[in-house]
């Protein structure tokens, strides 16, 4: 085959295999908390690319503070980081349900321009607070380079580490949903608002803690795509389009549904991408959502609801 | 210089520049002594006074290409400040009126529109990505206005209306593919760029060059959406084409993801020997060098280029934007647009935009950070292309350096 030893093949299957899945991990990674506002409360969040980013922003935060007070701690940081993301990107959730979507709850269109407005105006925050200029974190030794199974492979650190997290945000979100009081009291004013009030069940209590950690997950979502990329203040605006696309692909209302999304949204992309250039592969990787979603407008998996 | 010296009220205006670290050196023509009437440098009703004129700044203040127009509003306004500390133009202060082209192309055109019929100002620095100069370009034409445009671009155009500052495309790629294919004795090249104008024109110039004239071979053409940021596929085929060197023209965030991800796959510069049009000091603060180290960057201004006109400069620039502040190659090239307009304006002894276009070919500034550059016929500058090395602090290290180089917008045979 074109003059390749089978070794080189195999290592390039390995590789490529792991570029899918890493792809993957970080269109799930993204669409958890977007699947919970979205998906759970049928909010369309159209700031959530913005909660990222301030998780993205609290991480190069961290890093700089760290370089400039304590350069020993540099290799420890991180976790850190990203746990103090999520309780800022949560507390700020937090306060936008409270200070905005909940008047919104019965005006979906208005939700959507009303937090299309808000991610404006934090773009224009980080601006002005953190300069128009991108910046990147200081990576700790253990996420930099390639881990070598054999001579030929290369594996990306940061892609393993980003799919560690992916696994283990994503068994957090269904162990909350499916498991705790708290999912249980989700799901029932989900299903039905009003019966669930009529129980004792505090909805306005659940909405906001479900919103508030949809935006904790993004602002965990952000600090790890560091690793990734750089950020600026319209980061956000590069992921929100593919965040929506696994969403709405997966079906709004499963969580099962999203995971299936990202996953063959990855693997179509990132096949295609090596047998053609990167453009294409996206105009036909968009096609085949657009027709598929034609045939089954309501995405890949679909709750049964009493309509 | 004697007969400067001999004026007291310059030889004040001296000490106060060089006290204020802020000088630079000019070669300054008789006529800026007195100023002259009104009537005589303005015939066209520009924004012209007894003791003012007004221009327009135009670039991206907000959206997603800030991040790269904020350094050259900043060394335009630089320029102006300095200008003006000097007694200003033809004995006029330059006053600036600023307009956001928020990175939407048709914006930058309404805006141009503004500045030239509303304002009346005397000439415009702006622009930044093609687009927008594409954009804007009409207008310009239309009204007769001035653009100075600073960014190294694809070349194939030039416009009465226009002087560009930056590079075109064969001032920046013939030599930096000469170079590696004579220093690393490359044969086989990868192009890799983002998905639009820039980086398309700009591969088929150096495809054509490689093919043609070095007798290498492409193994491999790659674009990837603006915005991308996910390399893997992409870098899997560079590792099965094996070439000798990479070359690479990403922008923007992608920029970012596509070196932190080569280095995460092991390509790194002690292996590899890359070669980028698109990594200037402003793009480092991203990327990080530790990502970079080892690869190489072509453009006609770094940091640590070598002499007395670039120190200052930067002492400036630093003072009036603080320590931390980098220059890349555009923020240079940005700062000479209101010198090389001043030069213009005295030779021609008026503000009117068809006699400063008139006065302009042939005008050469010795001050340039960059050192010495001189407007050719054709509204491009002459000047050097230098290679440099990026280094783990995110410092470059300047391994060549050109000579001179003719621009030539429109290369026959590559295009």
């Amino acid at each position: 085959m074109g003059g390749y030893t089978l070794t080189e093949l195999g290592s390039i299957f390995v590789m490529q295999g792991f570029a899918g899945l890493s792809l993957f991990s970080v269109l799930l990674l993204m669409a958890l908390g977007l699947a919970i506002i979205f998906g759970q409360m049928g909010v369309i969040n159209m700031a959530h690319g913005e909660f990222m980013t301030i998780g993205a922003y609290t991480t190069v935060m961290f890093s700089v503070l760290t370089a400039k007070f304590a350069p020993g701690f540099i290799d420890y940081y991180f976790p850190f980081a990203m746990l103090v993301s999520f309780l800022i990107a949560f507390g700020i959730g937090y306060f936008v349900e409270f200070a905005m979507i909940r008047h919104l709850y019965k005006r979906p269109l208005d939700t959507l321009l009303a937090t299309w407005g808000l991610s404006l105006i934090m773009q224009q925050i980080f601006r002005s607070a953190f300069g128009a200029r991108e910046v990147s974190a200081t990576l700790p030794e253990w996420l930099l380079g390639s881990f070598q199974p054999t001579e030929s492979i290369d594996i990306p650190l940061n892609g393993i580490f980003v799919m560690g997290l992916t696994v283990f945000v994503t068994l957090g979100v269904f162990y909350f949903l499916f498991k705790s009081r708290w999912g249980l009291r989700v799901r029932a004013t989900t299903q039905n608002r009003i019966m669930a009030g009529a129980v004792g069940i505090n909805t306005r209590l659940v909405d906001r803690v479900s919103f508030a950690l949809g935006c904790g997950i993004a602002g965990i979502a952000g600090a790890a795509f560091t690793t990734i990329t750089s950020t600026g203040p319209t980061t956000g605006t590069l992921y929100i389009v593919d965040t929506f696309l696994v969403v709405v692909f997966g079906g709004a209302a499963s969580l099962f549904g999203t995971i299936a999304s990202a996953f063959s949204i990855a693997q179509a992309q990132s096949i295609m991408e090596f047998f053609m250039t990167g453009s294409m592969a996206k105009v036909l990787t968009l096609l085949t959502i657009i027709g598929i979603l034609m045939l089954r407008p309501e995405g890949l998996f679909s709750i049964k609801v009493r309509k | 210089m004697n007969r400067k010296l001999e004026n007291g009220l310059w030889r004040h205006a001296l000490s106060l520049m060089t006290a204020t670290a802020l000088s630079v050196a000019l070669v300054l023509p008789g006529a800026t002594m007195a100023a002259p009437a009104t009537a005589d440098v303005s015939k066209t009703g520009l924004a012209v006074t007894d003791t003012t004129v007004t221009v327009g700044i135009l670039h991206s203040l907000t959206g997603t290409m800030a991040i790269s127009e904020t350094g050259s509003v900043e060394a335009e306004k630089l320029a102006i400040d300095q200008i003006n500390e000097m007694g200003g133009i033809l004995g006029r202060k330059i006053e600036v009126i600023t307009e956001d082209g928020a990175s939407d192309w048709p914006t930058f055109a309404e805006k141009a529109r503004k500045l030239l019929v509303q304002d009346k100002v005397a000439t415009v620095f702006g622009c930044w990505t093609s687009a927008s100069r594409k954009a804007a370009l009409p207008v310009f034409e239309k009204e007769n206005g001035l653009l100075y445009y600073p960014t190294f671009y694809e070349g194939l155009e030039q416009s009465h209306n226009v002087i560009y500052t930056g590079q075109e495309a064969t001032q920046q790629i013939l030599d930096g593919l000469n170079w590696v294919a004579k220093e690393k004795g490359a044969k086989t090249f990868y192009l890799i760029g983002s998905d639009y104008i820039w980086p398309r024109t700009s591969m088929k110039i150096a495809r054509k060059h490689i093919e043609n004239v070095l007798g290498g071979k492409v193994v491999g053409e790659e674009y990837a959406p603006l915005g991308h940021t996910q390399f893997g596929s992409i870098i899997n085929k560079i590792r099965l084409k094996k070439p000798d060197v990479i070359y690479a023209a990403v922008v923007g965030g992608s920029n970012v993801a596509w070196f932190k991800q080569l280095k995460a796959a092991g390509i790194t510069g002690d292996k590899q020997t890359l070669l980028t049009i698109s990594v200037t000091e402003d793009e480092v603060l991203g990327i990080g060098g530790e990502n970079l180290v080892g690869f190489y960057s072509i453009m006609k201004y770094f940091m640590p280029v070598e002499n007395e006109n670039n120190k200052k400069f930067i002492a400036a620039f630093k003072a009036k934007y603080g320590d931390d502040s980098v220059i890349g190659d555009v923020t240079q090239a940005a700062y000479l647009g209101p010198w090389l307009w001043k030069a213009a304006v005295e030779k021609a002894g008026s503000f009117d935009v068809d006699k400063v276009v008139a006065a302009s070919p042939g005008i050469e500034l010795t001050t340039a950070p960059e050192g010495y550059v001189k407007v050719h016929e054709n509204h491009h500058l002459w000047s050097k292309a230098r290679i440099g090395q990026w280094q783990a602090d995110g410092q470059v290290k300047i391994v060549y350096e050109s000579d001179l180089i003719e621009p030539n917008p429109f290369p026959e045979g590559y295009q």
